[in-house]
Order: C-alpha cells, then sequence, then structure tokens
C-alpha cells in the first residue's frame, strides 16, 4: 500500500478545554455530569461569554454561583436560561469546590458562534 | 547537672537507646531498615545509627562537656521486626528540631543519610520515612505555586493535564525540536517536556531551543485557543546558568520551567523554586538519579522520603512513576507517596508503606507526574490510580503514532477526556476499560488507530522494591 494512503492529515482544531476533543454531549450524559459536580458536594456555577473571550480567565457569571444547590432540575433549566439569554455566548457549567479555592471540574455545555 | 570527664569508648545504646523516651511533636522522626553485621545486637546497630546521624562520634570526646547533649542527641526509642525478613529490623529515631537549620532539606539529608550510610557495623541502611514536624514545614517554602494555582494558570479544570516529552531526546536542532512541540500542543496536549537529557548541547543549545519552543507554544495557543506551555530544561551546570536560562524563560512569556533536583542538587532546587514563586513561573521537577538511590530493597533512601524532600524544596511537579508503565513501581506504595505530594494530611499506613502520620499544615500541594512506556491502553488504569491532581505523559505513545505526533495527541486526549466522562458517570473505568475505549474510538479515527498500534505492549515484570509483607 502506498505511504500517502496509510497517513490521515490532522487538522488542528479549536477547543474548549475539558471535554473539547468529545462530540457534544446528549442531554442524558450532561445530566450524568452535573448529578457528578453535586455528589463532590461541589456548587454548580454557571458562566457565559462571547466566543472572542473565550481565553479569558473571568466569564461573566449567570446571575450567582448557585452554593449548596443540590437539585439537578434547578440547574439544568438555569443552563437554559442563561443560552436563551445569550444565544450566540458559550455557557459553561463549573463544579466549585470552596475548600480548595478551586474549580473541581468545568467544561463548556452550549457552544456559541 | 554537670559530668564529670571519662574518655574511652563507650557503647553506643548507653546513650542513644532509649525505649522510655516519647517523641516531640516538635521531633523530626525517621524509620531507617537497618541490617547488621552479624553478632552485633540491634539495640547497638539502632544507637549506632541515631548517633552517628546526630551528635555522636566513636569516642568520647572532652568537648561534648561544653554543651549539654541530652538536648541535641537523636535517640532511638522503637525497633520492630521487618515482616518477611528475619535479618532486618525497623530503628525509629526521633531527632530535636535544633539539630537542623530552617528551610534546609540539604542540611536535613546530610546529617540523615551522611556518614552513617558507610558506617562499618551495618551491612545495609535505608532510610524509609521521615515525620517531619510542622515546625520545620513552616520554615519550608515549598512548592512555588501548587496544584490551585497551576490549575488557574493554566485554565485545566476536572481531568489531568496531559502532558509528552519530546523525541528522539538527543539530536534535534532547534528549529526542528520546536517543531515536535508545536505538533503535541496543537494536537491537544497541554503540556511537553524536554527530555532531562537536553541541557545545551553542541546540536542544540539552550538559547535556540527556548526560543522555537516559545513561538511553538504561542502559535499552539493561538489555533487552538487553549492554554498551552512547554516545561524549559533549565538544569545547567551551575547555578549563574540555571537562573540565566530561567530569566530568558520569563523573558520569553513562558508559564513553566523544569529543573532535575537530584542531579541538580537540592541547595540548587531550592533556590531555584525561590526564583519560581518570585517571579510567577511554574515549575516541572526530574528525578534522574533517584532509582540508584530508592531501588535497593535494603540499602539507600525510599523515594516517598526523595519525595517528601522534594515538596519542602519547592516544585509544583514531580515525576513517581507510572505503577503500569516501563519503569519500576508498585501501586500501594506509590499511592503512599502520592498523597504525600497532595494532601494537606497523611496518616501513618503500612499497606502503602507510609510510617508516620504526616501534618503538611498549609503547603501547596505538587502535581504526580506519570511518564515512561505509557500508552493510550494504560489510560483508564492510569485515571483509576492517579486521579485528577496528575501530569499523565506519553512520550513513544504520542510520537509513535502512524500519522504523526498530532494526531498521538488527540488520540491521547480523546482517551483521557472518554475516560473522565465515564468515571464521572459513575462507569467502572478500570473493569470497563476496553469498551470505554472503543466507544470513544468510534468517533475519532486518530483514537482507533492508536488503540491498534499498541493493543500488543505490556510491561508486566515483577517489582524489585515491594513493600514489606508476611509472605
Amino acid at each position: 500500500m502506498p505511504f500517502q494512503s496509510t497517513v490521515g492529515d490532522y487538522q488542528t482544531v479549536a477547543t474548549l478545554e475539558t471535554f473539547g476533543f468529545l462530540p457534544p454531549m446528549t442531554q442524558e450524559e450532561i445530566y450524568d455530569q452535573i448529578a457528578y459536580i453535586i455528589a463532590q458536594g461541589w456548587s454548580p456555577v454557571i458562566e457565559h461569554v462571547h466566543p472572542s473571550g473565550s481565553m479569558q480567565s473571568y466569564w461573566s457569571y449567570w446571575k450567582l454561583p448557585f452554593f449548596g444547590e443540590k437539585d439537578l432540575n434547578l440547574i439544568v433549566s438555569e443552563l437554559e436560561a442563561c443560552h436563551r439569554a445569550y444565544p450566540d455566548h458559550h455557557v459553561r457549567i463549573i463544579g466549585y469546590d470552596a475548600y480548595t479555592q478551586s474549580q473541581g471540574t468545568a467544561f463548556v455545555v452550549f457552544q456559541g458562534r | 547537672m554537670s559530668k564529670k570527664y571519662d574518655a574511652g569508648v563507650k557503647e553506643y545504646r548507653d546513650t542513644y537507646w532509649t525505649p522510655e523516651y516519647v517523641p516531640l511533636d516538635t521531633d523530626l522522626l525517621a524509620c531507617f531498615k537497618c541490617t547488621g553485621q552479624e553478632g552485633v545486637p540491634r539495640e547497638e546497630v539502632a544507637a549506632a545509627v541515631a548517633a552517628e546521624s546526630s551528635t555522636g562520634t566513636w569516642s568520647t570526646v572532652w568537648s561534648e562537656l561544653l554543651t549539654d547533649l541530652e538536648f541535641y542527641k537523636g535517640r532511638c526509642y522503637r525497633i520492630e521486626d521487618v515482616p518477611g525478613d528475619p535479618e532486618a529490623f525497623y530503628a525509629f529515631i526521633a531527632y530535636p528540631l535544633d539539630l537542623f537549620e530552617e528551610g534546609s532539606i540539604t542540611n536535613v539529608l546530610t546529617s540523615l543519610v551522611g556518614n552513617v550510610f558507610g558506617f562499618k557495623a551495618l551491612r545495609h541502611l535505608r532510610l524509609e520515612d521521615i515525620r517531619f514536624p510542622i515546625a520545620f514545614i513552616k520554615t519550608c517554602g515549598g512548592p512555588p505555586n501548587g496544584i490551585v494555582v497551576e490549575r488557574d494558570r493554566l485554565n485545566k479544570y476536572g481531568r489531568p493535564l496531559l502532558g509528552c516529552t519530546i523525541k528522539p531526546k538527543l539530536g534535534l536542532s532547534g528549529k526542528n525540536y520546536g517543531r515536535v512541540v508545536y505538533e503535541c500542543l496543537r494536537g491537544g496536549l497541554d503540556l511537553t517536556k524536554d527530555d532531562e537529557n537536553i541541557n545545551s548541547q553542541p546540536f542544540q543549545r539552550w538559547r535556540e531551543r527556548f526560543e522555537f519552543v516559545a513561538e511553538a507554544v504561542k502559535l499552539a495557543q493561538q489555533e487552538t485557543g487553549e492554554v498551552k506551555g512547554h516545561y524549559l530544561n533549565c538544569t545547567a551546570n551551575t547555578p549563574e546558568e540555571l537562573y540565566e536560562r530561567a530569566e530568558f524563560a520569563k523573558e520569553l512569556d513562558m508559564p513553566i520551567i523544569m529543573h532535575d533536583y537530584i542531579t541538580g542538587g537540592f541547595t540548587a532546587n531550592t533556590g531555584l523554586a525561590n526564583w519560581c514563586r518570585k517571579n510567577g513561573m511554574l515549575l516541572h521537577i526530574h528525578r534522574a538519579m533517584h532509582a540508584v538511590i530508592d531501588r535497593h530493597p535494603k540499602h539507600g533512601i525510599h523515594f516517598r522520603v526523595l519525595a517528601k524532600c522534594l515538596r519542602l524544596s519547592g516544585g509544583d511537579q514531580l515525576h513517581t512513576g507510572t505503577v503500569v508503565g516501563k519503569l519500576e513501581g508498585d501501586r500501594q506504595t506509590t499511592l503512599g507517596y502520592i498523597d504525600n505530594l497532595r494532601e494537606s494530611f497523611v496518616p501513618e499506613d503500612r499497606s502503602r508503606g507510609n510510617f508516620f502520620d504526616q501534618d503538611w499544615g498549609s503547603m501547596p500541594g505538587v502535581f504526580a507526574v506519570a511518564s515512561g512506556g505509557i500508552h493510550v491502553w494504560h489510560m483508564p488504569a492510569l485515571l483509576a490510580i492517579f486521579g485528577d491532581d496528575s501530569c499523565l505523559q506519553f512520550g513513544g505513545g504520542t510520537h509513535g503514532h502512524p500519522w504523526g505526533s498530532a494526531a498521538g495527541a488527540a488520540a491521547n486526549r480523546v482517551a483521557l477526556e472518554a475516560c473522565v466522562k465515564a468515571r464521572n458517570a459513575g462507569r467502572e473505568i478500570e473493569k470497563e476499560s476496553r469498551d470505554i475505549l472503543m466507544e470513544a474510538a468510534k468517533h475519532s479515527p486518530e483514537l482507533a488507530i492508536a488503540l491498534e498500534t499498541w493493543k500488543e505492549i505490556k510491561f508486566e515484570f515483577d517489582t524489585v522494591d515491594k513493600l514489606d509483607v508476611q509472605g
């Protein structure tokens, strides 16, 4: 087999950090990840930004961090509300860990344009 | 209470074996595995270790009486059998805090692993563990940034960092080397690494490397929209050169540099860590020469001691072995010392090789780096063993991909994220590893090819240095 036909061309992709290399998650998969955040005892935080600002440390908060919130459905509806209000923005969810003052996890749920 | 000078040679155990002693919270405690010469009683061997690693010498000397050695001497306060080894025993020794200079790991090691290791009454001696008192820890700088700050700087959350060493490790020109860095980073790695052997050789002087690597890092960052870095190895033959290289990395706006802490030495390492803290630079630590010191089960220094020393001397990432790859490392032992790199309190747990409770107080944590002979098939096990606060580095497992380093990088990134996602969703990633990887490969041709390429590669040799347990 000629060499050329066995080597693929890898194209650089712009990604948004954690889970950026996976296909978009189904609604059920997103639920699983939010359930994980809640189960870890982290506080859910929703943030959004125009794609041109995606590399900033600070994205805009949606409302305030949902400190101590355990209701999965409420978080999902807030994510959707944020997306409706800023349809062209990236929207991410963070599991905020107040003990370490770090993000236990963070990933983009809705990609802006 | 004054004493009279009585010249001559006393048995060590008269002074240094004190089984009634209750260690103080401020004492530095050490556990040595001792194998004495035949016929020498255990208490005498243990006391000799305590003496020779603290205030004692072979003969009584008049000048001892100018001070109160009761205040300064090390004491052996406990002797224990080594499970499964009738020849050896553990000696627990307490050293008063004032035997050591504040913040100086160099000073601690000069005492504890100095002359005593050549002592003729011993056949073998191994320093198994040290309990650093919090009073000493508070005098050490520790990691210049730590895990939390490093995550914030690199914008990586909820998963291990992903890296690789640039290969071939020797012989590339600066420009060719930068090309490989660029390929890895554009393909989805977070970080790339200078091989420890790369310093400033004729084929690639350090300045040449730094400039091309900086261009590669910036370009990859721009194109991918993610934060990228490369550990620029600043290890050099003089401290002056070390700092010159570090300063240039900072001038190029690079986020992280690298040092080889055992060959470079603890003094150099602590100095560089202080420089990093002052200059907002992350510090990656390599550990060449460790296996010379830590691999023999009866002689030397256990790596858990070297790891604790590094956390105190300063570093934001430290190599810890992989458990599953080509290099030595038992799972429980590895978990024992990575706890000591990352946690704020680690309880005594002999099943993990930790001989003491260790309180780290507010000292920042160090990322555990797993590197050496690992590939995508190991990903689920690596995530299960090392957790999120780790850096997984695939060298051959990146560059060896049939499509090249960028595709190899993408394959690793897809595999890592698939495993994290599965773990978070409650799946048993080690048990279901094959399913998780095969599912992920459905939407990633790069991963599918990687899985095919490395499907047969295993490193299944028995561990040389095992935990001491009854066989």
